[in-house]
């Protein structure tokens, strides 16, 4: 089995006659970065308007509630999305040996549809067209519009794995296969709605109240859990062994976190709805299995990270690889935090304030950033038949400084949120609620401008990569790096 | 077990259904009980829908994504209770599609905010929130000042019903002239308080010529957690 999955990997490198579809791959390369960029940038936006409220600037269209979703959307389903549907049609033809089912049509239709989608969500969301369930607030004719790309993606993936030349489905394609699954399902479950009139954007909700809590938390965390970690997970386990050339450290491993992390993340929502009028028997399963996911998720950390076994070397030499590997690095810590803040006792502190915040950062900027961004200084070369990057120290700089970005922005909001929890509960000698509210948003003051100079970093990061790219795609090499990034592998002592 | 595991691996298919059976189960463990276990939802007294200019002020707060920082849900912890009244109680959403219990407070709940503060406050707050309270870092909202659109309120009446709310025809018919007559102090109001009890009828924005979107805005927000009467319900009825 283990040679199966050697065969797989190095297999992918040495494609041969199968004409793959590339150009689609590499306008989802393209799209990845422009929407990043464009969302953390929104993000910035967002985060020095907590500091200085002006900045909303009195316009309807500017205010941090409209911006807000733009903000998670352009990350999570812009730049995430495009990532995830450019390298999932990149690993799935390599993998497989096939060239994408219903071919460059089918790919370019669901570029653009998806493209389409982000525009319409995003106009919605600035001119106030919203349904208010979280990361699903698009409205009803923009949800129509992406079940059915998602659909049509669900066709070309699940066939181009039957046209496979390859006896085996790679690791890779399983977590894909999961992720395009899973995100069909709660997509519909939490978006059934009635139209107030097919001329209109309004719509509501079938479900009310406590039923609709507990649906969008069972798509909530699951956008989390298949979106966010499934997706990215098939991305590291065909990036990291690319980069490092090594094999997928445990084959076994694999097999038994896959389905242990998809049966138990489905059973996580309710950790976001703890202590409220939801009943206390859908509270507790949602803990328990919050707790119990601990485990798969540390799985797959291990398996990527262990990967590197025998490697470790390429970590000094290799940029784009530390990307990938600390991304599984917060990938760990923000698993292992989620879990601790499912506990009720922990939970009861950190619901509400700004704890929850730092920690979606932790994954998001951490995991699924460093991990994408991993994977674009790995395919844009590998895509435009470029010898190299152009710029590796570049890539270097981007890593120190989004790096530091995210440890800026997890620390200022675990010390607000905590503060900020703490304020709430905080009682004086004579018995007396201590606080008012009002003084502990006074108080979260100087952690926000940290956490804005955060963002400011992560944002920077973002734009020298998309200058980088650019410029790697043009086929420059930037002048004072004449030596050949790749030569300095095999010059480097062994450990 | 990597032999077993073969067939999963060489047809997508049996991958495919696999994975549907293993996201399922969760899911339906969780979700389904709570449409048929009768506990679910209290049985209190007091709940209505939404009058017509409530729920246009509610759309006007999903529109501004005040959920976004607004919580609509009290905690059963002592500090909460005392800061914001009596803990949330299921029932109390019975007729939110969808929900607004929020998942962050980086302003205070609102699940109670109902007659905290008067009409004129609410205004002020709106227009310039720094104007009545220095420290608050919430956007200004001053194009609230418009009129409002109701052109078509009895349609969302109607489709609130289909989704279940208890909209009777009566409630459909006179729809527009219930949300009229709740923005003018001066009109006949018998009728709205008969089909809505307990519904306050106020110039919301100060103004009784014009029906703005702050009219609507604050309508909903004075209802809020106003419906149950807690000091009339017993233990029993609050158990899950």
């Amino acid at each position: 089995m283990a040679e199966a999955q050697t065969g797989h990997v190095a297999g992918a490198g040495g494609a041969h006659r199968i004409e793959y579809v590339e150009d689609v791959v590499k306008a989802f390369l393209i799209a990845t970065a422009f929407w990043g960029v464009v969302g953390f940038t929104v993000g910035l936006v967002i985060a020095l308007q907590l500091a200085w409220p002006q900045l909303n600037l009195g316009f309807e269209y500017t205010t941090f509630g409209r911006l807000r979703p733009l903000h998670t959307s352009a990350v999570i389903f812009a730049f995430g999305g495009n990532a995830l549907l450019g390298t999932s049609l990149h690993v799935v033809q390599r993998t497989c040996r096939a060239r994408l089912f219903g071919g460059a049509e089918a790919g370019w239709f669901l570029f653009w549809g998806y493209q389409f989608f982000i525009v319409m969500a995003a106009l919605g969301y600035v001119m106030g067209i919203t349904q208010s369930k979280e990361y699903a607030e698009p409205e009803w004719y923009v949800d129509l519009w992406l079940t059915l790309v998602w659909v049509v993606y669900l066709i070309v993936f699940m066939g181009t794995v039957m046209k496979r030349e390859e006896p085996h489905i790679y690791v890779a394609n399983w977590f894909y296969l999961a992720f395009i699954i899973t995100i069909a399902v709660l997509h519909i479950g939490n978006n059934l709605s009635i139209p107030v009139s097919l001329f209109g954007a309004r719509s509501y909700h079938v479900t009310a109240g406590v039923q609709d809590a507990m649906i969008q938390w069972w798509y909530g965390h699951n956008a989390v859990g298949f979106f966010l970690t499934a997706g990215f997970l098939a991305m590291m386990y065909y990036i990291i062994p690319k980069q490092a050339d090594r094999p997928i450290y445990s084959y076994r491993l694999s097999i038994v976190h896959f389905w242990s992390l998809i049966f138990l993340y489905i059973w996580a929502g309710p950790h976001h709805l703890h202590y409220t009028a939801l009943p206390d028997w859908a509270q507790t399963l949602g803990m328990v299995f919050s707790v119990m996911l601990w485990m798969p998720s540390w799985g797959g950390m291990i398996n990527g990270i262990m990967t590197l076994a025998g490697a470790w070397h390429k970590l000094r030499t290799d940029p784009s690889l530390r990307f990938s590997v600390t991304a599984v690095g917060f990938y760990g810590m923000s698993t292992f935090e989620g879990p601790v803040m499912s506990i009720k006792a922990v939970n009861a502190l950190s619901h509400y304030t700004d704890w929850t915040i730092g920690h979606v950062h932790s994954g998001a900027m951490g995991w699924v950033g460093f991990i994408c961004f991993g994977a674009l200084y790995y395919l844009v070369p590998v895509m435009w038949k470029r010898e190299r990057l152009y710029s590796v120290r570049m890539v270097s700089w981007h890593y120190w400084i989004a790096t530091i970005g995210i440890v800026l922005y997890i620390t200022a909001m675990w010390v607000s949120g905590i503060m900020q929890g703490l304020m709430w509960r905080a009682y004086d000698d004579l018995g007396f609620l201590q606080y008012a509210f009002v003084e502990t948003v006074a108080a979260m003051h100087p952690f926000y401008i940290i956490r804005a100079l955060g963002g400011l970093l992560f944002v920077l990061g973002s734009v020298m990569m998309a200058y980088n790219l650019w410029r790697t795609i043009r086929g420059d090499v930037r002048a004072s790096e004449v030596t050949p990034a790749r030569a300095g592998y095999a010059a480097a002592p062994a450990e | 077990m990597a032999y077993k595991h073969e067939r999963f691996e060489t047809n997508v298919i049996i991958l495919a259904v696999g994975i549907l059976v293993t996201i399922a189960i969760g899911g339906l463990v969780q979700i389904i009980p709570l449409f048929t276990l009768e506990t679910t939802i209290e049985r209190v007294q007091g709940m209505r829908p939404y009058t017509p200019l409530e729920l246009m002020g509610r759309n006007i707060y999903i529109r501004e994504g005040c959920y976004v920082c607004h919580s609509q849900m009290i905690r059963t912890f002592r500090d909460e209770v005392e800061r914001y009244g009596h803990y949330s109680i299921a029932a109390e959403s019975m007729y939110d599609h969808p929900f607004q219990w929020g998942s962050k407070r980086t302003g205070p709940d609102l699940a109670r905010v109902g007659g905290r503060y008067s009409n004129e406050w609410h205004v002020a707050h709106m227009v310039d929130p720094r104007s009545v309270v220095p420290e608050s870092i919430m956007p200004s909202y001053p194009f609230l000042n418009r009129p409002l659109r109701y052109d078509n309120i009895e349609r969302h009446l109607r489709t609130q019903r289909t989704v279940g709310v208890p909209y009777s025809d009566e409630m459909v018919q006179n729809a527009r002239a219930d949300l009229e007559a709740q923005a003018r102090p001066d009109a006949d109001g018998a009728g709205l308080m008969q089909r809505y009890p307990r519904t306050t009828q106020a110039a919301f924005d100060g103004n009784p010529e014009r029906i703005t979107e702050m009219d609507a805005l604050i309508a909903y927000m004075q209802m809020l957690g106003t419906l149950v009467r807690f000091s009339d319900v017993t233990p029993e009825q609050l158990r899950q």
